[in-house]
């Protein structure tokens, strides 16, 4: 019987846990290149234009972001095809500009909100009167610091 | 029954570690940083009260308008995009002293005037060159002057400059002649 018991135990040897941590970092890594750091799901067709001149942005707390550009097809039904501003997550009206920037500034330290900058992210193809209207909005609500979002060119 | 009690042999984890690192590199060589980049610009202060009017010298004013056909007229000339950086540099410096060219670089004036109907990508491309135009005519002051290009520079020695070419881009309310 001493004999029987014997047997068994050396049929399940202890399966070795040495690996397991690879294999998570692995998942880790693999999560942590795949995932998008982006907060709002982007509803509009947006192609920005190149250009030379560019600037970096640099602290991304201290910027905030609006969208201008035609609605993607799922949500042409709704919002037709004329281009729309996009606000965060949503549609939005040019009255609702200077809310949002407001709140993004409230959200921020005193020493810090003059530093905020806006930045357009608006599609090549849209035309000039909406972009006229929202930088007239930013400018009535005191926001004079703009970047248009730009794709880097070729130096000519 | 005897290989019932054979043990299963270990496996060798030894490389798994390697595997992983293998596929770390390989994941921090593929993905590019996506960087949000853009031409950076003020806007002047609103204000409910019509701007005053300035008597300008037109020898001052370099004037593009682009219609709603993405077309350029630069000074009362028709002009294509890839003639605006050269022909705005000559304007500002005026190397020939030209009667009707800037008198100074400090009284150079840009004035931009699109349509409602201008695509945004044209109006981008139109400042993106002017921009490069002041740009350009910076960085040949710091070579003559202190041999180096404009960005290896100190400070100071960029505000002088700065001061000698200021970028004055003035953009008027567009016009509505076309449908957007």
């Amino acid at each position: 019987m001493s004999m029987f018991k014997k047997k068994r135990g050396k049929a399940n040897p202890a399966i070795s846990t040495a690996s397991l941590p690879d294999i998570i970092f692995m998942l880790l890594f693999f999560f942590m290149v795949v995932t998008k750091l982006r907060d709002a799901e982007l509803k509009l067709n947006i192609n920005t234009p190149s250009a030379t001149e560019l600037t970096k942005l640099e602290k991304k707390s201290l910027v905030n972001f609006i969208f201008v550009g035609t609605p993607t097809k799922k949500y042409q039904d709704t919002y037709g095809t004329s281009p729309r501003i996009q606000l965060g997550d949503k549609f939005a009206e040019l009255d609702e500009i200077a809310k949002f920037v407001e709140e993004h500034r409230l959200s921020l330290d005193e020493k810090q909100r003059p530093a905020v900058i806006s930045s357009l992210k608006v599609d090549g193809e849209t035309t000039m009167g909406i972009v006229t209207d929202v930088k007239t909005e930013l400018r009535k609500a005191n926001q004079l610091k703009v970047n248009y979002s730009a794709k880097p060119a070729d130096k000519r | 029954m005897a290989r019932k009690t054979r043990s299963a042999p270990e496996i060798n984890a030894g490389s798994m570690a390697d595997i992983a690192f293998l596929l770390l590199i390989f994941f921090l060589v593929t993905t590019q940083i996506s960087e949000d980049k853009g031409v950076l610009v003020k806007l002047p202060p609103w204000s409910n009260e019509p701007p005053p009017e300035l008597k300008l010298n037109e020898r001052n004013v370099y004037s593009v308008l682009v219609n709603s056909a993405n077309q350029l007229l630069v000074r009362k000339q028709p002009m294509q995009i890839d003639a605006l950086r050269k022909n705005a540099k000559e304007f500002i410096m005026n190397p020939d002293q030209r009667p009707d060219m800037a008198e100074m670089p400090t009284k150079a004036i840009i004035s931009i005037k699109t349509d409602r109907g201008t695509e945004y990508g044209t109006y981008l491309e139109v400042y993106n060159e002017l921009k490069a135009a002041y740009n350009e005519l910076r960085d040949e002051a710091a070579r003559r002057r202190h041999n180096k290009s404009f960005e290896f520079i100190t400070k100071d020695q960029q505000k002088a400059i700065r001061a000698e070419i200021p970028l004055v881009i003035s953009e008027a309310e567009p016009t509505d002649l076309a449908n957007e």
